[in-house]
């Protein structure tokens, strides 16, 4: 924070903070965007970047703290309040109505009327051709946006954006589904914007993206601000440092016990997409007791439809899974459970628990038949399960009968850890386990997984975080666009490896499918 | 110089949690308050008679609050109670009158108990086709109850040509004599259609409370998706709310032809309304996930006392219609309210002790 370059701090975050239902997104974040320049904010999933720019956006209000506009204190009612002062957002989600057209997007909230209030439709078009001209993209304004590749819908949220004619952009992830050839016309976009003084606030997981544009580095980890540069005077080494931190991940060592015989298999699995194509594309793979099994692959590598077919949650997927030898020819969730089959989804929220409900009822929901007789619920025996997993997944709760909700992020995550574990699976999947909750309780949470793993359970586990997959898994499979590229022991694997194999099928070819789910 | 905010925010949550409770007891508080109210402006309010008639009506609308209630919870809504009141009432008058003819020269008559158990299961049985066309057809539930409401009251117009089937009294040689015993019935000084009441409304508060399909029920409306992870069956949770509600309407359509000795097809219009404001009224959140037995019944009380204390008062039917809707919106209001509070006072904890 010695810079004293150039460019003035046009917008200034004072000891913000923003807390959810069950979470603390951001702790005190002091946060400065400088006019002309690219300000990049980095950090890993969960850390509240995403956070952090909606409150800049007027989108989320923070709980406490200032927020600095030209030196003057600002707060934003709404987002159409922070569009007012020149503040424009690319949001990662795509925000976008499918059924209106590009140009009726655009101009969406601001449209161009005739004297009598009449929508013009000819001068809207015109204008929005001009922005899209800009991108390069080749999309006509008069399309309708569902008919639209997700890569060509990211640029019309820019175009949307820069039509703003905004002091600040914000730019979440807007990389995430443009081709090689896609981002080079952005970066243009972006030079263009910064040499008329725009201040842009761009964010990023691709490491070698923010330090080719970036002029200004901050890094959020856990919701607080670790770190704050000049890009010229960082490398990669030391934004990773900042990321992940000194009190780097506890990964809770393997013991080195031998998997048994093999406890799950999966031959064949495929499941069709809506657009066409197959989001599972033939996937076979087998798991043996007590061995952890990692599948590494980057977003809408189709590991999670992977996971959802394994449950039968979809009534199209095709392919046969066997438990311990014996083929699983029940097509329904609930009877899958009691065959041995457990998940652990991806969205807490909206898979994983059952917000308005206690700890105790959270817990128990999947294996309630285990504590009934005829058809009373054994008060007794279930509050002592509950006890029990309580303390064995160190679940801080004053009290199980708390709403779920009132638990931070990590304690959510272990109440649906809880939850699959009462059902007493004989393979637990677990979706990416690790995202969203704080340091400790991802400690806690590998742990589980390692003492699970010694007592016998085969656990599969699907992760976009590198170091997870290197750290915890006994053998890594890679997914990329719903194929299995690659299987490695844990011996051989090597990051290298691994990033290759995600990246297969991944090329440069501006037509690539990529799911934004 | 640190002792005096903590002491400040430590009352202001205590004044806040007070007001919080104040705000989960509101339908008891209404209750106790239409209670004194009218004890003191309608005379012969408190008296036994009066008191057991007014509980007679209220234990209509309660039955249909209750299956209601169920149906609210995991997130949908049942039109069709009214209709199916009005159709069940017309097949038991039928049964009564006409038996069943086989169409080969004999005509079947039951006995009343078998008429009974009959006229539930056609209750059950519109609920199942509520069912079966929201879980396999995925037709949204208003429509779908919208759909029944229709054709329930169709069916019971057609079934009489729009007439009334009156004077249900039955003949002693056809063993179909004393229908009137679940209207006009009394077991140790109440009503029997009271004893009803209190049998299906603890049985019903036990399923809720005690028994993994309750408990299901809930879920289901708290969070669909991630029931079904859970292994929840969906589908038979909803099938079984519809047919509660069927059931409960059934009872309801039972017990009016009783009393009345008749069986009118246009008995039941706007019933679903009655119940539908009394699961709003006790605390059931039509959001789903939210909402208990014992509520539902309080809130059927204020509302059955509230109409039957006005009428008491000689006030005009046109104000008691007012003053009912006024009274749900403030019902709702304070109970989001509550929401709010509730949810302000956690962060609060939260933030101060994240």
């Amino acid at each position: 924070m010695s810079s004293s370059t150039g460019h003035d701090v046009i917008l200034k975050l004072e000891d913000i903070s923003k807390v959810y239902a069950g979470t603390v997104a951001v702790k005190h974040a002091n946060f400065e965007v400088r006019k002309g320049a690219v300000n990049v904010l980095v950090g890993e999933n969960g850390a509240g970047k995403s956070t952090l720019m909606k409150i800049i956006a007027g989108v989320e209000r923070p709980t406490a703290g200032r927020i600095l506009l030209d030196g003057n204190e600002v707060s934003f009612s709404s987002s159409g309040d922070a569009v007012n002062r020149g503040i424009g957002m690319v949001f990662q989600e795509l925000n976008l109505f499918g059924n209106l057209s590009v140009a009726e997007n655009i101009f969406a909230t601001r449209e161009i009327t005739n004297a009598f209030r009449k929508i013009d439709h000819k001068a809207q078009e015109r204008r929005a051709a001009e922005f899209l001209e800009q991108l390069e993209a080749g999309i006509r304004p008069d399309m309708l946006v569902e008919d639209l590749r997700i890569g060509q819908q990211q640029l019309v949220e820019i175009a949307k954006a820069v039509s703003l004619d905004a002091r600040i952009l914000i730019m979440d992830e807007p990389t995430s589904a443009l081709s090689a050839a896609e981002v080079e016309i952005l970066f243009k976009v972006i030079a263009d914007l910064k040499a008329r003084g725009v201040a842009i606030v761009y964010i990023s997981h691709r490491l070698e993206e923010l330090i080719r544009i970036g002029d200004y580095i901050t890094v959020l980890r856990d919701g607080r601000i670790t770190g704050q540069e000049e890009m010229r005077n960082v490398d990669t080494q030391w934004i990773v440092r900042q990321m992940i931190g000194s009190d780097a991940k506890d990964f809770a060592k393997a013991d080195g016990h031998q998997p048994g015989d093999e406890v799950f298999r999966a031959e064949g699995i495929c499941l069709p997409r809506v657009t066409g194509g197959l989001a599972v594309d033939h996937v076979s793979l087998s798991l043996r007791a007590g061995e952890i099994l990692g599948i590494y692959g980057l977003m809408g590598a189709g590991r999670s439809e992977l996971f959802d077919c394994i449950m039968g949650r979809h009534g199209q997927a095709s392919g046969r899974i066997f438990i311990e030898g014996k083929q699983v020819k029940e097509r329904d969730t609930a009877r899958r459970i009691q065959r041995g089959l457990a998940l652990i989804p991806e969205d807490r929220q909206r898979e994983g628990l059952v917000s308005i409900l206690s700890v105790a009822s959270n817990l128990t929901l999947a294996s309630l038949s285990r504590f009934v007789s005829l058809f009373h619920i054994r008060g007794g025996a279930e509050r002592q399960a509950v006890t029990q997993m309580v303390r064995e997944l160190s679940i801080k709760v004053a009290d199980p009968a708390q709403e779920v909700s009132s638990l931070s992020g990590g304690n959510q995550q272990k109440v649906v850890i809880g939850k699959a574990l009462l059902t007493g699976p004989k393979v637990l999947l677990m979706d990416e386990p690790s995202r969203g909750i704080d340091v400790g309780a991802k400690a806690d949470v590998f742990r589980t997984m390692r003492k699970l793993s010694r007592d016998g359970l085969g656990i599969l586990f699907a992760t976009s975080d590198l170091d997870e997959v290197m750290a915890l898994s006994d053998r890594i499979a890679v997914m990329s666009n719903g194929r299995l590229t690659g299987m490695f022991d844990r011996a051989e694997a090597t990051e290298a490896a691994i990033v290759a194999a995600s990246a297969l099928g991944h090329g440069p070819a501006p037509h690539t499918e990529t799911n934004a789910a | 110089m640190t002792d005096i905010p903590a002491k400040a925010t430590a009352s202001v949550q205590s004044s806040g949690s007070l007001l919080l409770t104040l705000m989960k007891l509101r339908t008891f508080i209404a209750l106790i308050a239409v209670l004194v109210f009218f004890s003191i402006a309608a005379p012969n309010f408190l008296s036994a008679a009066n008191l057991i008639l007014m509980a007679k009506h209220v234990a209509l609308n309660a039955f249909l609050a209750m299956g209601m209630t169920f149906v609210i919870i995991t997130g949908g809504i049942d039109l069709s109670v009214g209709s199916i009141v009005g159709l069940c009432g017309m097949v038991a008058g039928y049964l009564v009158l006409n038996g069943i003819d086989l169409q080969i020269g004999y005509t079947v008559y039951f006995n009343v108990v078998e008429i009974a158990l009959i006229t539930l299961a056609v209750g059950i049985l519109i609920g199942a086709v509520n069912g079966l066309l929201i879980t396999r057809l995925n037709v949204a539930p208003f429509i779908a109850t919208l759909g029944t409401l229709y054709v329930a009251r169709g069916l019971a117009l057609l079934s009489s040509d729009g007439r009334t089937f009156p004077n249900l009294v039955g003949k002693p040689e056809l063993g179909t004599t004393g229908f009137g015993y679940l209207g006009a019935g009394k077991l140790l000084g109440l009503p029997v259609s009271i004893w009803i009441l209190v049998v299906v409304a603890l049985g019903a508060a036990y399923l809720a409370r005690y028994t993994p399909l309750g408990r299901h029920i809930f879920a289901v409306g708290g969070n669909e998706r991630a029931s079904r992870i859970s292994g929840v069956r969906v589908n038979m949770v909803k099938m079984f709310v519809y047919m509660f509600s069927g059931f409960c309407a059934a009872i309801v359509g039972l017990i009016i032809s009783s009393e009345l000795m008749a069986s009118h097809p246009a008995t039941g219009e706007s019933f679903e309304l009655n119940a539908i404001a009394a699961a709003v009224l006790g605390g059931t959140s039509m959001s789903g996930g939210r909402g208990t037995i014992g509520g539902t019944i309080v809130g059927a009380f204020v509302i059955g006392i509230l109409s039957d204390g006005l009428v008491m008062m000689g006030v005009s039917s046109f104000w008691q219609m007012v003053i009912k809707g006024l009274v749900i919106i403030v019902a709702v209001v304070v109970d989001q309210a509550q929401r709010r509070l509730q949810s302000r006072v956690t962060l609060m904890q939260m933030a101060k002790a994240g």
